[in-house]
């Protein structure tokens, strides 16, 4: 007997659409047509193939009740202890500083402005991707390069009250740098009058004191003389036959705004900046992204479910909050959660000025009064009426 | 008729600010002497133990409530201060006030029209249910930044805080007085932008004129053995205050120099603060007579064992029971060994009635000592009667329906089990008890890794839940076998563990035949009671089965299964069904046709197939039962063929240690040839590292390939038949790594991740020059642990082995912590009935539980639908 028509699997399939999710259908027509290739499906094995994904879905399905945020940070937690502490790793690319582990998962629910190890991996469109030159050529265009990095040597001349700099020539050629233009950012950033002598230059600040002098020579020599800055270091790599720039420090405004960048896949690990840059909703994708690598790279196996409740619980109120005193926790609405929390007393006292009142919604509370919590079979408001009475007097 | 509890529930608790008048109208007496008790032992009149304030001594009545100490929960007094003092907590608030309000007449230093605004503000804040007191910040800064008051043109002068409760304006001190007077001037709309509730606080209310003199039941004297009363720090602190009191309005009335009388009411001031909180920076801490800081009262409240978490959060329980846990593998999962003398002292209350009369009076009868007993009668009056000091036979004759008894715990019931620290869910597990012989709870194996449990002295609590709606809830939802899959990956977290899984792989493996009576034996053992399938080999008149066809016995009809054993080698090519060392496994029908029963089958953590697919497929009280019988067969399996392991496992032939030389010795030379090449100044550096970066780099690299191919070459040596290496091949126990360790070479030691590099100036031991950047100079240990190392060896492996011991001690400190923010943060979310995930709010996190409503634990590892799965039972494999 013949089977149904790839068609026919197709239509039946798509009656599932907006009935279980959208990664199970496609699943299912994928093997449905791959299967039917091989033997004749009947029509009615097809219904009773679509009964079953949609019984197995119904039954895979969250009860009302479950205590979902608790079992998230249990099992966000629990593989902590077996994490390793090593803060830096080398994985992937060996010539950069990743922190990995334990100590990168806290830094994640921490929500830090700044990561201890900022990173960014960036993706070259067609053009560029493809050729080292090419590839190489950006790298060196936005690694930033500060007056420091291009000089050999550093003199005070106390008596002229003059700094003197000498530059490397061959450090400045590699950067298509020369003295004049060298000079010309020192002058565009700052009040003082600069001699070129070969390549040696000569600063004289505009005040004749000692002390200016030295403050000057610090400034000077971080300034930025090329490249994106907060971009320090930058690695081409090959992957999956593309060439791949990874930098340490990030700019991610910038680094998108360039022409050679692919902006769909180009990201950095500051969650910060992703919400700076691209929202909340993206900051709440690199959250996810973040703590699952570091799960991952430990061989921690933690389902996604868990890390995207951390992550919507963190950026719920539009905003990336940390998880603690100064984010999630800290803003409670209950005074008993937050007094239990952290900085008890504070809590308290300032409750009763504001003339707060704690309903007791939430489970910390209902512990503390030794009541029954609004979880599981708790969350149930069920009142009986008894044999023989009848409603309220 | 029976009684039914009414539970009361506590809807809401509402925090403010008390008034003077309101703490005067509360008190029960006013508190005048600093005296506790006279020289009979009892309180004295208006002194600090006034017998109205409470009752603490068992023979004494509450002169306000009449009641005995334990049901009389205690009663406020009061202090009349001189003079008004600062509380130390509102000094920050007040300080607020204060700068942010005119000087003159009292009004907040702001426009009109802002301060309209911002009323405005906090209206619309207060209608959606927000904290409206966000703004106060803002507008406090705004405020006391403004030079001259917009209602009467009153220049402000500077205002400063003197930490911790002092106030200077314009280099004059501000006393509490002229504090409270200000305080009283601001207006009720006002405060209100000042973040003050006005109909809850009036802002002088921060400022104390009478202090409330908690009861004694809040702080309890103790009697020492030698009957001397040792009162409580608190206690102590209100005598303080008493004390300056009494003297301020002593020299107030006596009409005292200005001078004197401000020092006291100074000092008073310190003592009250002291008295709220003993911590505050900027004073020296209130300390006993022996020199020991006093605990007062936010002290109390603090940190861990403070109220909130010691004594709130987490509370002490009867019916709990503590003792020293050990492995028992012939009782099922679900079940807990438990010592007759616990079972004798956790009781379970039963009430009485027609049907069960007879069985609860013998357990009467037989009273608290003979197990099994009962404790405790409480009639249908709500009496109680101690068994332990009744006549057991006169109260069993009185026993009717509607009685309870408090019996001993009995085979069957349901317990709670719980291992410290309670990481996840299944750190609490429901087990049924087993009443056995000795002082240990016993367990079985298998649910040694939701605990996190081994027998080297650990201890573990059961708790014995008491309502039936308790026991109900525990049985269904708690109990061992509905926790078998893990919430966190949807995979099974209890299984098979160590000798299970080289049992299991001992009977099928290729070649293992076995007679009638082995068969028999095993599968006895393992409780399993059927007849034998057709034998595989009949020779010489005797008939063998094969160890797959036994282990088959075990597994359900129709379960079909295809997978990679642990031990696969990863081939280039798999040969599938044809594979040399049987790692392909294939189970259909039920029956194991070809491959290995290892780590990959049924070890719990692991990726294990069989186990997972039952507790799918065929529901957790089959999974159970596999399990139970699995680890029993595979015992009993190991036990038939023998198992043991030595150190001469770990025995190589000379060639092969010479071959190892070799290796490490060519190891040696290429570390020396790069030193060389560093020093020559010739090496390439890595871009963005030094050169000595790199070199160390390079260093690395090589001493650790060296080492893999030292272990390589043991391998070689170390067949499939050898007990270590099956050991660590199937996953049981132990790696390959720490058998190329015992039998080769343990390989570089660091710290921090680096070569060691740390000692001396230049070099980790004065046996090796300064500089010395060699190998075994920097912690290459080329011995193996067999061999033994050589002295120099030992002491890096203890640099590095230290390392070890300091990294899990931060590292558990550190999770913990994350760990209790993540729980405090995430703890208020739950499924609602519509599907969505909200707080305790009810603000909406997710719509959708994880963007397709899935539970994790009953997800296929993490996917909503196992598609093929299911195509396969329909179409057909």
């Amino acid at each position: 007997m013949a089977g149904v028509s790839p068609d026919t699997i197709k239509t039946e399939v798509r009656k599932l659409d907006g009935v279980v999710p959208e990664a199970v259908v496609k699943g299912l027509e994928g093997s449905l047509l791959r299967v039917g290739k091989e033997r004749a499906i009947t029509r009615e094995q097809l219904g009773e193939i679509i009964k079953g994904v949609n019984q197995a879905y119904v039954n895979a399905m969250v009860e009302p009740g479950e205590a979902v945020g608790t079992v998230a940070a249990q099992s966000i937690g629990e593989p902590g202890t077996q994490m390793t502490l090593r803060t830096f790793h080398y994985a992937g690319v060996a010539e950069l500083n990743v922190t990995l582990g334990l100590p990168r998962l806290i830094e994640i629910v921490d929500a830090r402005r700044v990561p201890s190890a900022a990173l960014m991996t960036i993706y070259l469109k067609e053009k560029y991707a493809k050729s080292k030159e090419k590839a190489r050529e950006f790298a060196q265009k936005i690694e930033m390069t500060t007056v420091e990095d291009v000089v050999l040597q550093t003199e005070m001349d106390l008596i002229n009250i003059v700094f003197v700099l000498t530059l490397d020539r061959s450090r400045m050629q590699r950067r298509e740098l020369t003295p004049s233009k060298v000079v010309s950012t020192i002058k565009g950033a700052l009040k003082v009058d600069a001699l070129i002598d070969g390549y040696k230059l000569r600063i004289k600040p505009t005040t004749q004191s000692l002390s200016e002098l030295r403050r000057l020579a610090s400034k000077i020599r971080a300034l930025p003389l090329h490249g994106v800055k907060g971009i320090n270091r930058v690695v081409v790599k090959m992957e999956d036959n593309e060439y791949v720039v990874y930098t340490e420090g990030s700019n991610l405004s910038e680094i998108l705004a360039m022409p050679e960048v692919d902006q769909t896949r180009t990201s950095t690990n500051n969650v910060h900046e992703i919400e700076a840059v691209l929202g909340v909703e993206a900051a709440r994708n690199a959250i996810i992204d973040e703590a699952r690598k570091t799960l991952d790279e430990q061989g921690l196996d933690v389902d996604v479910r868990h890390i995207m409740l951390a992550a919507d619980m963190m950026t719920a109120s539009g905003t990336v909050k940390q998880m603690g005193r100064h984010g999630v926790s800290g803003g409670k609405a209950s005074v008993l959660a937050r007094a239990s929390f952290e900085i008890t007393t504070k809590h308290l006292l300032e409750a009763c000025v504001h003339g707060e009142s704690d309903r007791l919604d939430g489970i910390i509370e209902n512990v503390i009064a030794g009541q029954p919590i609004p979880l599981g079979t708790g969350s149930v408001e069920l009142a009986m009426r008894r044999e023989g009475e009848s409603g309220r007097k | 008729m029976i009684m039914m509890h009414i539970p009361k529930l506590i809807d809401r608790m509402d925090f403010g600010l008390m008034s003077p008048e309101e703490i005067r109208k509360i008190s029960v007496t006013k508190v005048v002497t600093a005296d506790t008790y006279d020289e009979d032992g009892y309180p004295i009149e208006r002194g600090l133990m006034d017998s109205r304030l409470g009752v603490i001594d068992p023979g004494l009545k509450c002169r306000t409530c009449g009641a005995r100490s334990g049901d009389c929960p205690g009663h406020f007094g009061h202090i009349e201060l001189a003079r008004p003092v600062i509380h130390v907590g509102y000094v920050d608030a007040i300080y607020n006030c204060l700068r942010a309000t005119c000087r003159k007449c009292g009004r907040i230093l702001l426009s009109e029209s802002k301060l309209e605004e911002y009323l405005k503000r906090i209206k619309e804040m207060r209608e959606v249910g927000w904290k409206w007191w966000g703004m106060t910040n803002e507008i406090v800064k705004s405020a006391s930044t403004t030079e001259k008051c917009p209602y009467c043109e009153e220049k402000q002068a500077a205002l400063k805080l003197e930490k911790p409760t002092g106030f200077v304006e314009s280099k004059n001190r501000l006393t509490p007085s002229d504090v409270r007077e200000r305080l009283e001037r601001i207006t009720n709309e006002d405060a209100m932008l000042l973040g003050i509730n006005s109909k809850i606080a009036r802002p002088e209310w921060m400022i104390l004129t009478a202090l409330p003199i908690p009861s004694v039941t809040v702080r309890p004297s103790i009697t020492l053995e030698s009957g001397a009363r040792s009162e409580d720090d608190l206690t102590h602190k209100i005598v303080d205050i008493i004390r300056i009191n009494q003297r301020l309005s002593e020299n107030i009335e006596a009409g005292a120099p200005h001078l004197i009388v401000e020092d006291l009411w100074e000092l008073l001031q310190y003592h009250v603060t002291t008295y709220f909180d003993n911590g505050v920076s900027g004073i020296p801490p209130a300390r006993h007579r022996s020199g020991r800081v006093l605990r007062t009262l936010a002290q109390r409240l603090r940190g861990k064992e403070g109220r909130f978490r010691g004594n709130l959060s987490g509370k002490r329980v009867d019916f709990s029971a503590r003792t020293v846990i050990s492995p028992d593998p012939n009782i099922s999962i679900n079940e807990i060994g438990v010592p007759e003398y616990i079972a004798r002292i956790l009781s379970i209350p039963v009430r009485a009635t027609k049907h069960n009369i007879e069985d609860l009076r013998n357990l009467v009868r037989r009273g608290p000592d003979i197990y099994p007993g009962a404790n405790c009668l409480i009639s249908s009056d709500g009496k109680r009667y101690d068994l332990r000091y009744a006549d057991c036979e006169e109260l069993a004759k009185t026993l009717e329906p509607g009685f309870i008894v408090e019996r001993h715990m009995m085979n069957g019931g349901i317990l709670l089990f719980n291992r410290q620290p309670s990481l996840h869910r299944m750190s609490i597990m429901a087990h049924e008890v087993k009443v056995l012989p000795g002082r240990t709870f016993r367990l079985n194996l298998s649910v040694c890794p939701p605990y996190n449990a081994d027998f080297d002295g650990d201890e573990m609590n059961v708790h014995a839940p008491q309502r039936e709606e308790a026991q109900a809830e525990a049985r269904i939802l708690m109990r061992v076998q509905e926790q078998i899959l893990s919430p966190r990956f949807g995979g099974p977290i209890i299984g098979g563990i160590q000798d299970h899984i080289t049992g299991a792989y001992l009977l099928t493996r290729k070649g293992t035949l076995l007679t009638r009576e082995q068969s028999q034996q095993l599968l006895a053992t393992a409780g399993v009671f059927a007849s034998l399938p057709k034998p595989a080999v009949k020779e010489k008149g005797v008939e063998y089965w094969a160890g797959k066809q036994v282990f088959s016995m075990l597994l359900p009809r129709g379960l079909n299964l295809t997978f990679k054993a642990k031990i696969c080698e990863n081939c280039t090519r798999c040969k599938k069904e044809e594979c040399e060392i049987d790692a392909y496994v294939v189970i259909r029908d039920g029956q194991l046709l070809r491959g290995v029963m290892d780590a990959r089958s049924y070890k719990a953590l692991d990726r294990c197939e069989v186990l997972d697919r039952i507790v799918k497929d065929y529901g957790t009280t089959a999974a159970r039962e596999f399990l139970d019988r699995v680890t029993k067969l595979s015992i009993a399996a190991a036990v038939m063929f023998g198992f043991t392991t030595s150190i001469d496992d770990e025995d190589i032939p000379p060639e092969a240690k010479e071959r190892i030389s070799e290796v490490l010795d060519d190891a040696r030379e290429k570390v020396n040839k790069l030193i060389e090449v560093y020093n020559a100044g010739e090496l390439e550096p890595f871009p963005g590292r030094s050169l000595r970066e790199t070199l160390e780099m390079r260093i690395m690299e090589v001493l650790a390939e060296s080492r893999d191919r030292t272990g390589e070459i043991a391998e070689k040596y170390l067949g499939l038949d050898n007990p270590a290496v099956i050991m660590a091949r199937t996953g049981a126990r132990g790696s390959m790594l720490n058998l190329t360790q015992m039998t080769a070479c343990v390989g570089q030691q660091s710290v921090r991740g680096e070569r060691l590099s740390r000692g001396y100036r230049g070099r980790t031991l004065p046996h090796f020059k300064s500089g010395n950047l060699g190998a075994e100079a920097r912690g290459f240990v080329s011995s193996s642990y067999k061999d033994g190392l050589k002295p120099l060896e030992f002491f890096f492996h203890a640099m590095g082995g230290r390392e070890g011991l300091v990294d899990t001690a931060v590292r558990t400190a550190q999770s913990g912590y994350m760990q209790r923010r993540l729980i405090n943060a995430l703890q208020d979310l739950r499924v609602e009935n519509d599907g969505t995930v909200r707080d305790d709010r009810g603000a909406v996190v997710q719509f959708v539980y994880g963007e397709d409503g899935v539970d994790p634990a009953r997800s296929d590892n993490g996917k909503a639908v196992n598609v093929e799965k299911i195509i396969e039972r329909v179409v057909g494999g």
